[in-house]
């Protein structure tokens, strides 16, 4: 890897786990858990978010030292209302069903936490590539524990992956459906995307101690 | 009554929390104790009696499709709705700001116990979702959009000081350790969630309203899938 340093590629690796910005820094919290319940939107949101945060994150570290401090937070929103408008557009002119359901989600990465969590924490204080690496590996990470949450969900809730029905079809009874399993719609209502999170981070903090809070 | 039940249903049946999870990282954030709860809960109750009216007016007399009648007949064609992020999140932002400097000059009591949490709430997604909801649920009035910015309001300050509440009696008690802090906080929101969820009913009484309309979806998702079936079989 001639392009990375071992420190670029730390970057991109930290966010995915143990430094994770849904379970362990909890920002973005709000869409993480709003649009789990099909695998599909969880993806779509993970690839905006990437893009928002990626481009972000590259916009305002080449502003970083002409940006007042005073006027900062508006200066930000700015850039990712701009950002946002795209992807919103994009969606509604290629897949306008999804961009229907996401509904205001979409419009709500602008106050996605991760994204000006990263543009403090990290953009203002570091130049363009180093906030790139760090904006697509925060992402990343956030993405990751969307796709694990909308996985669990569509597949318990529904018996489908991506719409295809893994489990067999519950109304002709083939697949598991043979042998009376039934599925837990419970998995799509909104509370079960908390406590899925929930065991999520139990799982992870059981395996890392080091998490663990007192 | 109109007023009566928009006012019910945005505290209870769709609490910014529980059912649509604004607002969550503040909310996670800040509940760690009650009185710094009850101080963010308040401002943002005050911060979204202003801005979701403001943003109502912007929507009706600037963004909509043919809102810009007013300025004349050929104007009528606009339809500047693709510009409301940006409005929206600049007059919030803006707000937020010029709250923080009135409320510093004349009520500088109300200022100190408010006063750290103000400029989080330009990034708090439930003030920002209270105006996109108020633009996709199409409310009909300034007055509704009003009720319906402070009773969204109060449903936060009802659910961030339930479980700052919680969260401070938990301390005391003997929770698996991987589990202790986010973990926890999250399974109680959940419980809670469901809790919340009996309020559904509330309303329509019997659901009587609610159930043509599942059945239309699933016969959608049906004939969809046979669809997708013939596609794949082609």
């Amino acid at each position: 890897m001639g392009l990375l340093s071992k420190k670029d590629l730390k970057l991109i690796t930290d966010p995915l786990a143990d430094n994770n910005p849904v379970t362990i820094q909890v920002l973005g919290i709000c869409s993480a858990l709003a649009i789990t319940a099909e695998l599909e939107a969880s993806i779509v949101m993970s690839v905006a978010v990437l893009f928002v945060l990626g481009i972000g994150n590259v916009v305002i570290s080449l502003m970083r030292n002409i940006i007042p401090s005073k006027i900062r937070i508006i200066v930000q929103l700015i850039v990712v209302a701009t950002l946002v408008i795209i992807v919103d557009l994009v969606l509604k002119a290629y897949a306008y069903q999804l961009s229907k359901t996401l509904s205001v989600f979409v419009g709500l990465i602008i106050t996605n936490c991760i994204i000006m969590g990263r543009f403090e924490a990290f953009a203002l204080a570091n130049g363009p590539w180093k906030s790139f690496l760090d904006g697509i590996g925060n992402a990343f990470g956030y993405g990751l524990l969307l796709i694990i949450v909308g996985f669990f969900r569509e597949l318990l809730g529904s018996g489908t992956l991506l719409g295809f029905e893994v489990l067999g079809n519950p109304i002709d009874k083939t697949g598991v459906y043979a042998f009376r399993y039934e599925n837990n719609g419970f998995m799509l209502l909104a509370p079960m995307a908390l406590i899925t999170v929930g065991i999520i981070i139990w799982i992870q903090r059981s395996r890392n101690t080091a998490l663990i809070e007192d | 009554m109109e007023h009566l039940e928009l006012f019910f249903k945005s505290v209870f049946i769709d609490n910014m929390v529980f059912a649509t999870f604004l607002g969550m990282c503040s909310y996670l954030a800040v509940s760690k104790k009650v009185s710094t709860a009850v101080g963010l809960g308040a401002a943002v109750i005050f911060v979204m009696a202003i801005t979701v009216p403001l943003n109502w007016l912007l929507d009706k007399y600037l963004l909509q499709d043919g809102a810009l009648v007013w300025l004349g007949e050929e104007y009528a064609s606009y339809d500047l709705s693709f510009l409301s992020f940006i409005m929206f999140i600049a007059t919030i932002a803006t707000m937020v700001q010029l709250v923080e400097i009135v409320v510093e000059k004349f009520a500088p009591t109300l200022y100190n116990s408010l006063g750290i949490f103000l400029p989080l709430i330009a990034v708090n997604c439930a003030i920002l979702g209270g105006s996109l909801f108020m633009q996709s649920r199409e409310i009909q009035s300034l007055g509704l959009a009003l009720n319906y910015g402070v009773s969204s309001g109060i449903g936060f300050f009802l659910a961030i000081l339930s479980i700052a509440a919680i969260r401070e009696k938990i301390r005391y008690s003997n929770v698996p350790a991987p589990l202790r802090g986010l973990g926890i906080t999250f399974i109680i929101t959940g419980l809670m969630a469901i809790g919340f969820m009996s309020f559904g009913g509330m309303l329509t009484g019997g659901d009587e309203e609610e159930e043509p309309a599942t059945e239309k979806t699933v016969v959608i998702s049906k004939t969809q899938e046979k669809i997708t079936a013939n596609n794949t079989k082609d």
